[in-house]
């Protein structure tokens, strides 16, 4: 097993004063039943900034980031062993609430996933689970959080239609509206433009640099254009053989990792000589 | 050209099987139509039979019908449904998920007589409800259980995982993701599984019977005892009294069931539009 | 290196009262204990709606059963099963003649009805087009819907007259039985044939064409053998409803609790007999209708297991 260089978060290279790391993991192994998906990983996430997870598929990047907020305690049979903080705080210690987590750590999937109801009213779902009930307020919601995933003027008339009517790609913009309308502090996107058209795929990009001041954004991507077009910092993970768990093999700032990566295997990934 | 042959003659076979099948179906309601319609008439419908021959109409039995089969459906349903949640949405497979469905698979094919006797072995007679619409809706809704149970858990399991999950990750609890999500998703498939469920209870003779009697009434309490269209037509028939009135129920149980038929698929058929 | 291993299950229920969304980072919530009751009690409430279905087997068993087993005791087991004399007035409770009736209209049923459902659902499945399916699936769903009453009735007006002209007497027996009840098991039959004719992937047909296979040869060396199991299961509970089906048959079988001369003379059958007797028997006669139920349902419990293991076994093979 090799040791992930970095720890903590600090990227290499840089002489600047990084901002706080918002999210920390320390150690984390990851279990489905007895087969082991990660090992050792060690990594920071920098507040209000665009971190990317790269790799080939299968390498577990996926699963990773579902580890942020909770969602594979959705599977049963997967166990973690490690630390994972937010802000500073444990959030798998005993007795932390997984559903207010997941409020706060907000996640978009590679499937467009909007709930079978009106426009309008998947924006709202979230707002109304937490007790928005004056229509006024949620009509502000609702448009706020359209305008700010770019996808306002598209549907701003038809806002009683079906989300299931959009096309794959406003669909997915109407996820994240979904999302931002709960004002979570950390935005985990999974893939989000692998299954969409590339017009929605620009504003998606766009949508993401503006709420990069605002927001801490982690995207897992195998486009790795996409991760040097969007982000900050970039983590490289890998699974080397079949059957052992994957790791993290190279962290830091993308312009740096892409660049001039340290590790020979990242060298090798991005200039596509495997994956 | 052996082998050809022998193709040609085999899919003839096919296409016959499948036309006798729904050859046999046309005749039958065909047959109940042509003979039913003449015995049609509001007087049929709304009026009691009266006399020995059963002249008159056939009212008390319409109401009879759809009172038991309707309380049955409102007893069945929120169980069902909720059974079927658990076994979809929080059961994790083992023994006690096992026993379950080895319990609902019994269930959906003990033989409907068995159920009639249960019927009355229990509620007729044990807890004293006597022939009653509530006897014979109890008994129904052990019958319409695992139908309903079925339908709605696969239902349920044909909602996407991803939109669960987009539920959870906005901080839904579980039960807020069924609830909100989840079950309306689900709703046209449950509501037809329901409608078939309850066109099946319409049908059912053996049941009813031996749980709500055979007197002619019109039930207005749970308590009242009375006769199904399906005991009439069977008393009517077997007796050999006034034909056209047997006829007539039978073309109005037919519709019934037709109506029931169509309804589900009528729903279905709209939901698959408007999802997409 | 920190890290305790934790056991990670349901997400788990609880989520804090309403709070007005960005309210911002804050520390992290714990689960509220009002909001964990809530979830449980939930669960808790499912999982006793989906005790109903065992509990109704159970009250199924105590119920028939306490009113029932009484005549094992009192006749014999041996004696109640294969008795060749059924003359409950006069003390003789013996129902071979009974168990013959429902086995012997059931197999006549199932040799008439199989071939058709099992032909049909290839029909459905492989063979018609898409729009010829559209319309005759409908159909055959609709089959199983129609009361069983109205087979009977149309047995009796429609069947019987043609049989007795055919054969001499009345027309009340087996012949009329199976032809009724053959029809009406195709629904079932056919409905889970095809979804195991559905099931199997495309592949295998493909594969069995690109050898130069016609359809037919495709459908009785490939499919038919994949789908197996799925059809042996269809044709077991075919059986189940034909066994356990009452109001049509006791319409046109002319009700004589003996074992039949020819297969046009009446005959009983298990179910029919109940429904007949139920209307006035008492005492001991009353008990052995009971005692039959229990058999019935003992019967269809027997089917739904071998289909279980069936299918358990089937999934081991393939």
């Amino acid at each position: 097993m090799i040791e992930s260089r970095l720890h903590g978060g600090a990227a290499h290279g840089s002489d600047e004063v990084e901002a706080a790391d918002k999210l920390s993991v320390t150690d984390l192994d990851f279990y489905y039943g007895d087969f082991q998906a990660l090992a050792g990983v060690t990594v920071g996430v920098k507040e209000r900034a665009t971190t990317a997870f790269i790799g080939p598929s299968g390498c577990g990047k996926s699963t990773f980031l579902r580890c942020f907020n909770r969602m594979n305690d959705l599977i049963p049979g997967t166990r973690l062993t490690g630390r994972i903080t937010l802000d500073g705080e444990d959030i798998y210690a005993p007795g932390v609430d997984p559903v207010d987590l997941r409020r706060r750590v907000g996640m978009i999937f590679q499937q467009p996933n909007p709930f079978p109801m009106s426009i309008y009213d998947n924006v709202a779902y979230g707002p109304r689970l937490h007790g928005v009930k004056k229509k006024a307020r949620l009509d502000d919601i609702v448009q706020q959080s359209l305008e700010r995933a770019n996808v306002w003027r598209e549907v701003k008339d038809i806002l009683g239609r079906g989300g299931l009517t959009l096309s794959g790609g406003q669909q997915q913009r109407l996820c994240i509206a979904r999302v931002l309308a709960v004002r979570p502090d950390v935005l985990l996107m999974d893939e989000p433009c692998s299954a969409i058209d590339p017009t929605s795929v620009q504003k998606i990009e766009d949508l993401m640099a503006e709420l990069e001041s605002e927001i801490t954004i982690v995207i897992v991507t195998h486009n790795m254009q996409q991760a040097a077009r969007v982000s900050q910092f970039t983590a490289f993970f890998l699974q080397e053989e079949t059957n052992e768990p994957a790791e993290l093999v190279e962290y830091g700032r993308t312009a740096e990792l892409f660049t001039s990566p340290e590790d020979k295997r990242t060298e090798d990934y991005i200039t596509g000589r495997f994956g | 050209m052996n082998k050809r042959v022998t193709n040609w003659i085999a899919l003839g076979a096919l296409w016959a099987a499948a036309l006798t099948t729904v050859g046999v179906l046309g005749t039958l309601l065909l047959y109940v139509i042509i003979n039913g319609i003449g015995a049609l008439s509001l007087r049929f419908v709304f009026s009691a039979p009266e006399g020995v021959r059963m002249e008159g109409g056939i009212w008390p039995t319409i109401v009879a019908t759809v009172y038991v089969t309707g309380l049955a459906m409102l007893i069945v349903t929120p169980i069902a449904v909720f059974a079927a949640v658990y076994l979809a949405e929080y059961a994790r497979q083992g023994r006690l998920v096992g026993t379950i469905r080895f319990a609902a698979d019994t269930l959906a094919s003990v033989p409907s007589i068995v159920m009639g006797l249960f019927g009355l072995a229990l509620f007729v007679e044990a807890l004293g409800l006597g022939f009653s619409m509530i006897s014979g809706a109890l008994a129904l809704s052990f019958l319409m259980l695992p139908i309903v149970m079925r339908t709605t858990e696969e239902a349920i399991r044909s909602v996407p995982k991803y939109i669960r999950w987009g539920s959870y990750g906005l901080g839904a609890t579980k039960w807020q993701t069924v609830r909100k999500v989840v079950l309306p998703a689900a709703s046209p498939r449950i509501i037809t599984g329901i409608i078939l469920a309850t066109g099946r209870a319409v049908g059912e003779t053996a049941v009813v019977i031996f749980t709500m009697g055979t007197m002619i009434n019109t039930p207005m309490l749970p308590l009242d005892p009375g006769r199904s269209m399906t005991v009439h037509l069977y008393i009517l028939a077997m007796e050999g009294i006034n034909l056209p009135a047997a006829y007539g129920t039978a073309l109005l149980l037919v519709a019934m069931i037709l109506g029931f038929n169509l309804l589900a698929r009528f729903i279905v058929r709209r939901n698959r539009r408007m999802m997409g | 290196m920190a890290g305790s291993e934790r056991d990670m299950r349901d997400a788990g229920p609880g989520a804090p009262g309403p709070r007005e969304p960005g309210s911002g980072s804050g520390v992290l919530r714990q689960t509220a204990r009002s909001q964990y009751l809530k979830e449980s009690s939930l669960r808790a409430l499912f999982l006793a709606c989906a005790s109903v279905a065992v509990m109704g087997v159970a009250l199924i068993f105590l119920f028939v059963g306490l009113r029932g087993w009484a005549i094992f005791a009192k006749v014999g087991v041996v004696d109640f099963l294969f008795g060749s004399t059924w003359l409950p007035t006069e003390g003789e409770f013996g129902i071979w003649p009974l168990i013959f009736g429902s086995f012997a209209v059931t197999i006549g049923a199932l040799l008439l009805g199989a071939p058709l459902a099992i032909g049909t659902a290839i029909f459905l499945s492989e063979v018609a087009s898409p729009r010829v399916r559209s319309i005759l699936r409908p159909a055959v769903e609709l089959l199983a819907g129609i009361p069983s009453v109205i087979y009977g009735f149309f047995g009796l007006i429609v069947l019987r007259p043609i049989i007795a002209d055919m054969s001499g007497g009345l027309g009340f027996g087996l012949v009329t039985g199976w032809l009724i009840l053959a029809i009406m098991i195709v629904p079932t039959i056919s409905a889970i044939s095809e979804d195991a004719l559905r099931s199997l992937s495309p592949g295998i047909r493909e594969a069995s064409y690109a050898m130069g296979a016609t359809k037919w040869q495709t459908i009785y060396k490939v499919l038919v053998p994949a789908a197996k199991v799925g059809i042996i299961d269809a044709v077991i509970l075919g059986m189940g409803r034909a066994i356990g089906e009452t109001m049509a048959v006791l319409m046109v079988i002319g009700n004589a609790p003996v074992v039949p001369a020819g297969v046009s003379e009446p005959f009983s059958t298990l179910t029919t007999t109940i429904v007949l007797d139920m209307a006035y028997a008492s005492g001991d006669h009353r008990t052995a209708l009971f005692g039959m139920a229990i058999i019935l349902f003992l019967i269809s419990m027997v089917l739904v297991a071998l289909v279980r293991s069936l299918s358990r076994f089937g999934k081991q093979v393939g």
